[in-house]
């Protein structure tokens, strides 16, 4: 197991993290439901903690390890604060469709 | 190709192919399980590069917590399929070719500097135990250790706030 990126190669899981956040960019862009644009952000998310944890395995080197950890307390912070204005503007509005806010719309 | 490789690939199948499904199932119940099982095969993707205890905090976070907390997001909304509206033809046609030239750009920047990443070498130093990440993230990484934790107590207490019910104006 220590010479994991020998057999795989750092390349292979860069391909994999660019591909999985074109799909989180590729989500917020193409759905109006605001649940599934938070979904495609946490999905982005976590394609950065991947190549993070990639790279500090390439370098030897725990700081890439230890600064996903702070990414996931961060990203645990968002959600809960991001889900609950979801569930108060669903309360106002009656749905969570992102066209329909345009109360700032002149 | 060696056993790593082929179990590398099946799980990069994985994550992709249900991190797709996330966001094309109608109904957001079916998002919300799809996501789960693309962050278990990220969690697999970790085991893979040996950092087993970030393994165990990804399930725990992301697939406990912050998956519960969507799905009883979801349920307390009640929302179905039958209440989703969907984009313009134009806008998603749009989006579809935004997410093709965003994948050809990256990855053709990524492949171009593919010289530049060198030689893997393996020292033999133990650099991801809980030991070593535990004495680093209390030593040299104490301060946005605790500043983590006041991030999570306000985000607390702003989420408590924000999802109170308003008391109506008499």
């Amino acid at each position: 197991m220590n010479n994991i990126l020998n057999q795989i190669g750092i390349e292979n899981y860069i391909f994999l993290s660019v591909i999985l956040f074109c799909i989180g960019v590729f989500g917020v862009l193409y759905r109006r439901n605001a649940i599934i644009v938070f979904m495609s952000i946490e999905i982005m998310l976590n394609a950065v903690n991947l190549l993070f944890v990639a790279f500090s395995t390439y370098h030897q080197d725990a700081q890439g390890q230890v600064f996903v950890f702070f990414s996931m307390a961060v990203a645990a912070a968002e959600v809960a604060v991001g889900l609950a204005i979801l569930v108060s503007i669903f309360r106002n509005l009656g749905s969570i469709t992102i066209d329909n806010l345009k109360n700032l719309k002149g | 190709m060696s056993t790593v490789l082929i179990l590398f690939c099946v799980l990069s199948a994985i994550t992709l192919s249900t991190a797709f499904l996330t966001i094309f199932s109608k109904n957001p119940i079916h998002s919300a399980i799809y996501l789960v099982i693309c962050f278990f095969s990220i969690a697999g993707h970790y085991l893979l590069l040996n950092a087993q205890f970030l393994a165990i905090v990804h399930i725990i976070v992301y697939s406990g917590a912050i998956m519960i907390l969507f799905l009883f997001t979801i349920m307390l909304m009640n929302l179905n399929e039958q209440r989703e509206v969907y984009r313009p033809r134009i806008t998603r046609l749009g989006a579809i070719v935004s997410f093709c030239l965003i994948c050809l750009v990256l990855i053709t920047i990524f492949i171009n500097s593919k010289p530049i990443v060198g030689e893997y070498t393996s020292t033999g130093e133990d650099y991801q135990s809980i030991k070593v990440l535990g004495k680093i993230l209390l030593n040299e990484y104490m301060v946005p250790f605790e500043f983590a934790s006041i991030l999570l107590l306000v985000a607390m207490i702003g989420t408590v706030l924000l999802s109170k019910k308003e008391k109506l104006e008499k």
